[in-house]
């Protein structure tokens, strides 16, 4: 056999990292997929402004079965202009849905917080609607070191 | 019934303070992720929805998934012009609601 050059040795390292990429990448954009199709029968096919909404989650996750979360929309909670619903959904997870707080006027400030699981390292995407039928978006990575879904 | 739900917010209030509520209610959220020793999947079993009502008025509610960690904890804020009662409600996948209430004197 010819001894591989090591031009050829450097080439097939790459096309290999390469391949494992493309395999973790299919596996991921398998999740981000179905949370983009939640985002989309969430928003009616409309498309979310960047911005307004925020995030707060730790940038690293130490344990992944309780991660404090919290959403908050920079708008108003006036009786005819508030924001009735964040819907929030975390790509990484084996369900990509988290959760859907719906507001009211009455709740004064379009902000909640609870607490959630992470599969493992992943964007957490919040989408924000108001009575008016705007759309908001916004997303956050966290870095998850042990993951909280199974077993 | 579980324990009983944990409530935290004021107990008086001006008319029109915006006010602070904490809620949490003790339970497993069981995923449908997990396994148990002899691989078969557990049933999932989570509370899938939370809402809180004023004088009968809906004043935020919340769509639980799996991804919720246990004993599902809510924060979130109302503003009150009036005295009257809280209302928190959380059902169960199994259809079980656990109910708490909590009254507020505004002045």
């Amino acid at each position: 056999m010819r001894q591989l050059s090591r031009r050829d040795a450097l080439a097939l390292g790459v096309s290999g990292a390469a391949l494992t990429f493309i395999g973790l990448d299919e596996r991921a954009s398998a999740a981000a997929k179905e949370a983009a199709d939640q985002i989309a029968k969430f928003t009616g096919g409309k498309t979310a402004t960047d911005g307004k909404i925020s995030i707060v989650l730790p940038e690293i996750a130490e344990n992944g079965n309780t991660v404090p979360l919290s959403v908050s929309v920079d708008a108003p909670m006036a009786a005819d202009n508030y924001v009735s619903e964040i819907l929030v959904v975390a790509e990484g997870n084996p369900n990509p849905g988290v959760a859907t707080f719906h507001f009211s006027p009455m709740s004064a400030r379009a902000e909640a917080s609870t607490r959630i699981r992470l599969a493992t390292t992943q964007n957490i995407i919040a989408v924000a609607k108001t009575s008016k039928g705007e759309f908001f978006t916004g997303q956050k990575l966290v870095k998850v070191t042990i993951g909280g879904c199974g077993g | 019934m579980a324990e009983k739900p944990r409530l935290k917010l004021p107990k008086e209030a001006k008319k029109g303070d915006v006010i602070e509520i904490k809620t949490l209610l003790a339970h497993i959220m069981e995923s449908g992720q997990r396994k148990d020793k002899d691989g078969k999947t557990i049933p999932r079993k989570i509370i899938n929805k939370f809402a809180c009502e004023f004088n009968g008025k809906p004043v935020f509610a919340v769509d639980l998934e799996p991804a919720i960690a246990a004993n599902p904890y809510m924060q979130f804020h109302a503003k009150v012009e009036e005295s009257g009662t809280f209302k928190f409600t959380w059902t169960d996948d199994d259809g079980t609601v656990t109910t708490a209430e909590e009254s507020i004197t505004v002045s």
